[in-house]
């Protein structure tokens, strides 16, 4: 087994002091992320990215980069489920099922129960996803290897085309808001022709607009501007977590084996996926309802329901991983900004990784595990440190947080012109919030955009403007299909509704 | 548009979503424009520099219509619904007015104040007047907070952020 082999040598990278030190540090700070309004994975790793420039151009300081940053976004999804138990506020999409039955669970006194089960079974799930990560990827990445541009492009399509196929609101907004992304990502000086595109004689244009921004602006402003919306309390459930509380559930847990084990299938399937950590918890807290004997209690409080969304969305949030540093694509905004890293840093994601640095890739894979394991500890013992968090009044909380995100985007580019645009997409942010526009696909395309165009222009050239490159073989056209078949799922799936109903009729 | 069926409602769902979908439009059209004046076709050695932003200006296009007739199409009740009540809108412009505030005042071309010193008042403004906080404990917590800042990114991940004159004076630049 060379994948044994290689996380063994993975460990050895990430089992040093420093690095531990960091996951620690990461963790931490993930959890504090995602206990704080208006600061999530995404944007969270987005602020804290500018500190990792100078680590990462140490040697070996790549991977402790990386595993600084992966530890946020665990920290961070074990953060959201604290928040959707005693506030009954998800701090994140995916953490939305887990408030049916983890809030009344704490209304019924049990927080301490719907705490440890659900960052028990976040665990589980994240382990899950991180075996599938390790056994899976070099295949990817071998295969990969073979990939040419049009295959890429492809890839891409599939991508994108999931998201239309996916969302649950309007797919023409969907594809409004992706294709925006693209526009911004077009913004500035063509690589390929050097020609000025976009910017309409405005020089601060010219280099572009950097998703960062765009990330901090969406969804770190535009998420404090919907929370104050509801005014300036929150009102949240007390928990005591103590270790007969912790024993207690776990020896709960296992009954529930069949509900854990499903969804964490559900998740890491449709985690790889781009968009897939909210529908996969949605579809496993379903899935658990309608298959548990204890179906009709759902949604009054049982363990039960917070164990399927978690472990499902820890699963997802986990494989989104997987296609990022396989093949260059992100399934998710907090791993397309992992991703933006990478980039900055100096380092090309794709099948090449696996092969070109192995340390910095297996390094990252066995912190999946060790970050998991210590956020599990952190998060189980420091619970009431955490929740303390949210009490402190949101008069305090909002300011130092736009203030942390005024920071995090001057800081990008030492530039004041990003921190003007980060109001403008906070604005944007909290418009499109409202209207059901969907964020993710906007800054996924804002992160691919350069590549996906030139995917696109490589294919173009090799076949001289000819579209049939796309068919050409047996895998890109595999994977169009798959993409034009996602992209129209919508209309498919409307079509078939109505003769289904028109059967019924008759 | 519907009138007072709400009351307090500054705008109604279906008068939003056809603002944006025009904004769409607009933006679609502008690129599409663009990229058409610096060649969307195809060029003596492949595709030309606008070629893929026209197709995308064009799909905006596309959405932003589809968006706008079924914005229009909306039934009475979904459409007339609230975007966002009066009190909301308040709520929002308490923090986004003194928010662009807090960002002119670090960098304008009159009189930059660097980002400390701009950061303190923002923090003190929300205590004092949004959170009703004393004084002694509004000042302790804007000039603490901004000393931390201050510490972490100039001295220990020595990330140089905008000074101004304050900072001039104690020999930060």
């Amino acid at each position: 087994m060379q994948e044994i082999q290689s996380l063994i040598g993975g460990f050895e990278v990430a089992l040093s002091w420093f690095n531990l030190v960091l996951m620690l540090a990461g963790i931490t700070l993930g959890v504090i992320i995602g206990v704080l309004p208006g600061l999530g994975g995404a944007n969270g790793v987005a602020i804290l990215l500018p500190l990792t420039f100078s680590m990462a151009q140490q040697p070996g300081g790549q991977t402790s980069a990386i595993i600084l940053l992966s530890c946020i976004y665990w920290g961070a999804l074990f953060g959201g489920a604290i928040t959707s138990v005693l506030f009954n506020i998800p701090g994140e999409p995916w953490s939305v099922a887990t408030t049916f039955d983890g809030y009344p669970l704490a209304q019924k006194g049990r927080a301490g129960a719907a705490l440890t089960a659900s960052f028990t079974s976040s665990f589980f799930g994240a382990l899950v996803g991180v075996l599938l990560i390790t056994f899976l990827s070099p295949v990817v990445a071998r295969f990969a290897l073979r990939f040419g541009p049009p295959e890429f492009f492809s890839v891409y399509l599939l991508t994108f085309c999931a998201f239309v196929g996916m969302s649950k609101g309007s797919p023409f907004k969907t594809i409004a808001a992706m294709m925006l992304g693209f526009a911004l990502a077009a913004v500035g000086i063509d690589t390929v022709t050097g020609q000025l595109r976009l910017t309409f004689g405005l020089t601060s244009l010219l280099k572009g607009f950097d998703f960062l921004i765009a990330v901090i602006g969406l969804f770190g402003i535009g998420e404090i501007l919907l929370t104050i919306e509801e005014g300036l309390e929150f009102r949240g459930a007390r928990a005591k977590l103590n270790l007969k509380v912790v024993l207690e559930t776990w020896k709960e847990l296992p009954r529930y084996w069949k509900t854990s084990l499903r969804s964490a299938t559900v998740g890491c399937l449709m985690g790889i996926v781009p968009g897939g950590a909210t529908p996969a918890s949605f579809m496993s807290y379903g899935l658990a309802k309608k298959m548990s004997k204890d179906g009709p209690k759902f949604g009054t409080g049982v363990v039960e329901g917070v164990v399927a969304p978690e472990t499902a969305a820890h699963a997802a949030g986990t494989s989104a991983l997987l296609p990022m540093i396989t093949l260059g694509v992100p399934g998710s905004p907090t791993a397309a900004v992992l991703l933006g890293g990478l980039l900055i840093w100096g380092l090309q994601p794709g099948p090449l990784l696996f092969t070109e640095k192995p340390d910095f890739v297996w390094g990252l894979i066995a912190s999946m595990y060790l970050g998991n394991i210590a956020g599990l500890i952190v998060v189980l013992t420091c619970v009431p440190l955490f929740a303390s968090i949210l009490r402190v009044p949101f008069a305090i909380i909002a300011p130092v947080i736009l203030v942390i995100c005024a920071i995090g985007a001057y800081t990008v580019h030492n530039s004041m012109f990003d921190v003007y645009m980060m109001v403008v997409f906070g604005v944007m942010g909290y418009v499109f919030k409202k209207l059901d526009y969907p964020m993710a696909p906007l800054v996924l395309a804002l992160v691919l955009g350069d590549n996906a165009e030139n995917g696109f222009r490589q294919s173009m050239l090799l076949s001289g403007g000819d579209m049939r490159i796309f068919y050409s073989n047996g895998l890109v056209g595999t994977i169009t299909t798959l993409s034009l078949l996602l992209l129209f799922w919508p209309l498919i799936s409307r079509l078939i509704g109505r003769v289904r109903g028109r059967g019924g009729a008759a | 548009m519907q009138h007072d069926t709400q009351g307090k409602a500054f705008g109604s769902v279906r008068a939003w979503e056809t603002v944006v979908a025009l904004l769409f439009l607009v933006f679609g059209a502008g690129v599409m424009f663009d990229s058409w004046r610096i060649g969307a076709r195809w060029g003596d050695d492949g595709p030309q520099a606008g070629y893929f932003p026209f197709y995308i200006g064009l799909f905006i296009v596309i959405s932003a219509v589809m968006i706008l007739v079924n914005a229009l199409r909306m039934g009475r009740e979904e459409g007339g619904e609230a975007f966002v009540s009066r009190g909301q809108l308040r709520m929002v412009l308490t923090v986004l007015i003194p928010t662009v505030v807090y960002v002119i005042l670090i960098d304008n071309p009159w009189y930059p104040l660097g980002i400390y010193v701009p950061s303190a008042i923002f923090i003190a403004a929300f205590m004092r007047f949004l959170g009703k906080y004393g004084w002694l404990r509004t000042a302790l917590v804007s000039l603490g907070v901004m000393l931390v800042f201050f510490m972490m990114f100039e001295i220990w991940f020595q990330v140089p952020l905008p000074k101004g004159p304050l900072e001039a004076a104690f020999g930060y630049a």
